[in-house]
C-alpha cells in the first residue's frame, strides 16, 4: 500500500500570536513550529498501517524551506521519504492543486490529511484535492482500518460517530483518537538524516483568496469573583447582568 | 443571481445554526442588491420549509428526494454545486456543521470557489469582497479577500442574531441529477445520542475536567446542563480516559464551539482547551484552585469545590 501523508509546519499550540508590519504578518519571532497535530495523528496511523500490511509512507508539505525540521522529524517517525513543492503556502485552493499534481504522479492508495491545520483552520484541503482527482473525502476521520482494498472507517459526527465503508483510494482527514501520536525515538533520528526529501517546484499559481491583514481577539473583562459560600449569586447575574440564561 | 444558503436538516428540522446562515444570508443578499435563496435537500414538512422564509430566504428549493435523507457530503455537494449554477449564485453561505463543512470543501473543488471558513461578520464589500474569519482556533482573525468570482461563507455560531418575521417565501421543487459516484461510500451503522442538545448548536454548555475525579461523578454535571437546558463537553483528558465520548471533547484538538454562556467546572485552563471555547460570550470557571489560569480567561469566577458547588448551582437554577 502507497500512503501521502500531507504535514502542515504550524506555531506550537502554546504560542501567543502577535503581528508585526501593520499587522499585516503574524510575527514568526520566537515561534516553535511543529507538525500539526491532526497531521500527527495521520502520519502516526499511516506508519502504524505500514508496520502491519508492509507498503510506503510519504510525507508531503506544501512550504518554504523553513518547514524542513518538521519533515525531518516525520521521516524520523517513520515515514520513509518526503516531497516539499518549494512554495509559499498562501491558499487552500492552491495548496490542494499541489499536492493534487503529486497524487497523479504517483498514484497513492491512501492520502491522510488533518482535519484541519491549526493555523488557519480552513478544513477543506481534504475535499478540494478529493474533488480535483475525483474520489471519495472523508473528515473527520477517528478509526481506520485497512481490510484489501477496502476502508472500514469510523466518522465523528454530531452527537456520535458514524461506520463507512469505501474503496481505495480515498482521501481522509484524521483527528483522534485514529491513534497515539509517535515519537521519534534516537534511531529514527539517525535514519531520517538520510531518508530522500525530494524538493519540487510549483505546478500551478491558482489563488482565490487574499488575506489582507490580520486583527486579534478584544481582550475579556475583569473576571468577577463570586465567593463559594454565595455561589447561588452567580445565577441570579447570569439572568439579569449577563442576560445568557 | 441570488445568494444561495445551504439549509442543513437534522431529524427534519432547519437547524439552529442553519437558520442563523439563512437571516446572514438574507443581509449579504441585501448588500449585494439580489435575493436570498434557500436550499432544503431532504424531506422536510411545509412546517420547516416556511421557516426559511421567516428568517429571510425570499425563495426555498427543496430537493426532497429521499436518497438525500441521509447527510452525504459527496451528494450534497453536487446538488448544490448544480443549484448555484441554475440560480446562478456566485455567493454561497452555510453554517459550519460537522456534514457542511465536507460538503462545503468539495463544493470549493467543483466550482473552484474561494471559501472562508470560520466567518464570524457580515462581509465588508467597500472594495472588494472582505471578510473577517477566526484564525489559530480563535487566537486571531485574518481579514480575507475573496478574489475567485465564487465565493463560499461558512459561517461560526454567533456570527449575526437571526430575527425571525412573519415573511413566507415561495418553495419550488428542485429536481437534481444524483450521480452514483456520489453513494460509493457505505454507511454501515450510525451512533447517536438522542434527545441531547447538541453541543455544536447548543447556546449554553456546561462543561467538565479531571477535576471530577471520575465518570461516576458526571450526575452533578448534567444536573446542571439539563436544569439548564445546556449540552455537556469535556476537557481532552477526559475524553482520553474514556470518562467521556470524543465528541463531547473541546478545544484545540476537539470540538470548537462558541455558545452564549460555557461553564467550565474543574478544568485548569490550558491554552490548547481555551483554543476551543474563547469565542464563547459568557465564560463561568469554576475551580478550586484560586490560581487556575482559566480564571483569567472568564467572566465570571468562583473559587470552589465542584462538588459542593454544581447541586447548589442546579437548585438555584430550578428554583429561577
Ligand atoms: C505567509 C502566508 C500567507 C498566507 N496567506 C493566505 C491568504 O492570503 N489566504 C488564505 O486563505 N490563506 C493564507 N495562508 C494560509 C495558507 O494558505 C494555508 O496553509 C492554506 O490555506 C491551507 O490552510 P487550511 O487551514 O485551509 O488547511 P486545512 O484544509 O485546514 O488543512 C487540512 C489538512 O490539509 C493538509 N495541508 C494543509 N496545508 C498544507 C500544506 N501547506 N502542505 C501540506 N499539507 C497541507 C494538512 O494535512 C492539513 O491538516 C497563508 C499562509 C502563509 C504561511
Ligand atoms: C497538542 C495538544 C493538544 C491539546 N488539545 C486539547 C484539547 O483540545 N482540549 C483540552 O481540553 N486539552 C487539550 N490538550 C491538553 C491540555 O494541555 C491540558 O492537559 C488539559 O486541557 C487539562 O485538562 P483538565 O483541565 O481537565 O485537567 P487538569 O489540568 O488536571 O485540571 C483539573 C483542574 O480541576 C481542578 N479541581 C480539582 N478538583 C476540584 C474540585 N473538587 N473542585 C473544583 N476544581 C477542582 C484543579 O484545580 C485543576 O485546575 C492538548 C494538549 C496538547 C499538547
Amino acid at each position: 500500500m502507497k500512503i501521502l501523508v500531507c504535514v502542515t509546519s504550524v506555531p506550537d499550540t502554546i504560542t501567543k500570536i502577535t503581528l508585526t508590519d501593520n499587522n499585516t504578518k503574524l510575527n514568526k519571532a520566537g515561534v516553535q513550529f511543529i507538525t500539526g497535530p491532526y497531521d500527527d495523528y495521520a502520519l502516526s496511523r499511516a506508519v502504524e498501517l505500514k508496520e502491519q500490511q508492509g507498503g510506503t509512507v510519504t510525507v508531503l508539505n506544501v512550504g518554504e524551506a523553513d518547514a524542513e525540521p518538521v519533515i525531518r522529524k516525520c521521516l524520523a517517525i517513520g515515514a520513509d521519504d518526503a516531497i516539499r513543492v518549494n512554495a509559499e503556502p498562501t491558499d487552500a485552493y492552491f495548496v490542494a492543486e499541489q499536492i493534487a499534481a503529486v497524487a497523479r504522479e504517483n498514484s497513492y492508495d491512501l492520502i491522510l490529511m488533518g482535519r484541519e491545520s491549526i493555523d488557519y483552520n480552513g478544513g477543506q484541503v481534504h475535499g478540494i484535492v478529493g474533488e480535483m482527482l475525483g474520489i471519495p473525502s472523508i473528515s473527520p476521520v477517528m478509526k481506520l482500518d485497512i481490510e484489501g482494498s477496502t476502508a472500514k472507517i469510523t466518522r465523528e459526527i454530531e452527537g456520535g460517530h458514524e461506520d463507512l465503508e469505501a474503496g481505495l483510494p480515498l482521501v481522509l482527514g484524521c483527528q483522534e483518537p485514529i491513534a497515539e501520536w509517535k515519537i521519534p525515538n534516537m534511531r529514527g533520528i539517525m535514519t531520517a538524516r538520510t531518508k530522500k526529501l525530494t524538493v519540487v517546484e510549483p505546478a500551478g499559481k491558482d489563488t482565490l483568496t487574499q488575506i489582507s491583514s490580520y486583527e486579534l481577539p478584544p481582550a475579556r473583562g475583569a473576571c468577577k469573583m463570586i465567593p463559594a459560600e454565595e455561589a447561588e449569586t452567580l445565577i441570579r447575574l447570569l439572568r439579569t447582568e449577563a442576560k445568557v440564561i | 443571481m441570488s445568494v444561495l444558503i445551504f439549509a442543513e436538516l437534522e431529524e427534519g428540522a432547519i437547524k439552529k445554526s442553519s437558520l442563523e446562515a439563512i437571516y446572514y444570508g438574507s443581509k449579504v443578499a441585501e448588500q449585494t442588491g439580489t435575493t436570498a435563496t434557500a436550499l432544503v435537500l431532504g424531506e422536510g414538512s411545509t412546517d420547516e420549509l416556511a421557516k426559511a422564509g421567516r428568517f429571510g430566504a425570499t425563495e426555498v428549493l427543496h430537493a426532497s428526494d429521499a436518497r438525500l435523507n441521509e447527510g452525504n457530503a459527496l451528494a450534497y455537494a453536487s446538488v448544490v454545486a448544480e443549484a448555484a449554477n441554475q440560480e446562478g449564485a456566485n455567493i454561497i453561505v452555510l453554517a459550519k456543521s460537522s456534514l457542511a463543512d465536507s460538503m462545503a470543501a468539495r463544493l470549493a473543488g467543483k466550482l473552484k470557489a474561494g471559501l472562508a471558513a470560520n466567518v464570524i461578520e457580515l462581509p465588508d464589500l467597500s472594495g472588494g469582497f472582505r471578510v473577517k474569519r477566526s484564525i489559530f482556533t480563535g487566537k486571531a482573525f485574518a481579514i480575507t479577500e475573496l478574489t475567485a468570482e465564487k465565493k463560499i461563507l461558512a459561517i461560526k455560531k454567533n456570527t449575526i442574531t437571526p430575527e425571525e418575521t412573519d415573511a413566507t417565501a415561495p418553495v419550488e421543487a428542485f429536481s437534481p441529477v444524483l450521480n452514483d459516484t456520489d453513494f460509493v461510500v457505505k454507511v454501515t451503522n450510525v451512533e447517536k445520542a438522542t434527545g441531547d442538545i447538541l453541543l455544536p448548536e447548543a447556546d449554553l454548555v456546561v462543561s467538565a475536567g479531571r477535576g471530577l475525579k471520575g465518570p461516576e461523578n458526571w450526575g452533578i454535571v448534567e444536573d446542571l446542563a439539563k436544569a439548564l437546558h445546556a449540552a455537556t463537553a469535556c476537557s481532552k483528558p477526559v475524553s482520553d480516559l474514556d470518562w467521556r465520548p470524543h465528541h463531547e471533547h473541546v478545544g484545540q484538538t476537539g470540538i470548537k464551539i462558541s455558545p452564549n454562556l460555557y461553564i467550565a467546572c474543574g478544568i485548569s485552563g490550558a491554552i490548547q482547551h481555551l483554543a476551543g471555547v474563547n469565542s464563547s460570550k459568557v465564560i463561568v470557571v469554576i475551580n478550586k484552585d484560586a490560581e487556575a489560569p482559566f480564571f483569567k480567561s472568564a467572566d465570571y469566577g468562583i473559587v470552589g469545590d465542584v462538588f459542593d458547588v454544581l447541586p447548589r448551582l442546579t437548585k438555584a437554577v430550578k428554583e429561577l
